[in-house]
């Protein structure tokens, strides 16, 4: 796939190729000037050396509360609804030792798996996992399936049935798409180190952090307990741990 | 010469029914009201042909990569670009997007899931005591 030119070199068909792109890049770049300014501004790509996590404390959390619930609800413009079509990112769980009657309550959601089943089936690569492992879906790609809420073992996805007008500008969400727990990813990407739930949290049962970082205070938290991950025979690494439980 | 008188008169014709095409279009032209007092990121006629891969260059790094705010986020778009009288960029035949989406024929589904008024998006300054 090569010609000899007058000059005797040789004009290969991925030498034209990269020709080809170069110039196409110098006609863009008016357009990508500009977004190469605003990137300055903004900050840079967020980084795999962070990971962002929760610890609950099942031990502090308050049977009945459901404070983190509305927290939720609030921030992310969730309707809260109990309607089976209404969708949940955090909801309590309740437990009861049947031999000897303890009683333990948690909040339950995402849990940010390293290794995230729901990432494995989607389709169109729409639920992926960000470099600070929190995992999310992406609605423009996202098509509906609903795979990924089969997949997780956690239930912790909802899929949005009705369209919706009231939407948060910071949190857009639509109808079609699969979505749940963000860890308030747009607080983070703002700077802010806490998440709506864990603000709301009366008890302080639930504590964000960076797990990857020792300094942290739920880093220093899990050097003291012993902390679970639910069904840690599935071996996906969650970012979410639970005292208590 | 016959020739030349023929495209003369050819590219004469052509021009005044390009004219007569402009004035008594069946569709009529979008008619917004927008803020002026500002400029935007780019020129008009950049913003009018490149303004969806800037949103979709744009999207895919606040998505995956948790880059946000600037001056070509959504939300910062409609700061100027949302209805005086409605408050959205949607909804109303004068609103920006629409108006001008309706008479080109391009579906504008950015709203169904993003929120078409400008909202207060706090920011970090606004949080913090």
């Amino acid at each position: 796939m090569s010609a000899p030119n007058a000059n005797g070199t040789t004009l290969t068909r991925r030498g034209l190729l990269a020709g080809a792109a170069a110039l196409a890049g110098a006609a863009l770049a008016p357009g990508v000037h500009l977004i190469e300014i605003a990137r300055a501004k903004t900050g840079e790509p967020v980084s795999s050396k962070v990971r962002w996590g929760l610890l609950i404390d099942a031990n502090r959390c308050v049977e009945g509360c459901q404070k983190c619930v509305s927290a939720c609800n609030e921030e992310n413009g969730l309707e809260g609804g109990t309607r089976p079509v209404d969708v949940q990112w955090i909801r309590k769980v309740e437990l009861k030792e049947v031999r000897t009657g303890r009683k333990a309550s948690a909040p339950v959601m995402c849990q940010h798996c390293a290794k995230p089943p729901c990432v494995d089936v989607c389709p169109t690569g729409a639920s992926f996992k960000r470099a600070d492992g929190i995992v999310l879906v992406d609605r423009h790609t996202c098509i509906g399936c609903r795979y990924c809420m089969m997949a997780c073992p956690y239930k912790a996805r909802s899929f949005v049935h009705e369209p919706l007008t009231q939407q948060k500008p910071e949190v857009p969400r639509g109808k079609g798409c699969v979505e749940s727990c963000t860890l308030c990813v747009h607080r983070i990407d703002r700077g802010e180190r806490n998440t709506a739930c864990a603000e709301a949290c009366p008890t302080k049962a639930i504590v964000f952090g960076d797990l990857n970082d020792p300094e942290s205070a739920i880093s220093g938290r899990l050097r003291e307990v012993q902390a679970t991950q639910l069904r840690a025979d599935l071996r996906l690494d969650l970012g979410v741990r639970y005292v208590g439980l | 010469m016959a020739r030349i008188a023929r495209f003369v008169l050819g590219a004469a014709l052509a021009a005044a029914a390009l004219a007569a095409g402009a004035q008594g279009s069946r569709v009529p032209a979008p008619k917004y009201t927008v803020d002026q007092s500002t400029t935007c990121v780019a020129p008009p006629d950049v913003m009018r042909r490149t303004h969806m891969q800037m949103l979709k260059h744009r999207r895919d790094r606040t998505v995956h990569q948790g880059v946000r705010g600037g001056d070509e986020a959504l939300t910062r778009c409609l700061e100027c670009h949302a209805s005086k009288t409605t408050g959205a960029a949607i909804g109303a035949p004068d609103a920006f997007c629409q108006s001008c989406h309706q008479y080109v024929g391009v579906k504008l589904d950015c709203f169904d899931c993003h929120q078409g008024k400008p909202g207060a998006v706090r920011s970090v300054a606004a949080r913090s005591p």
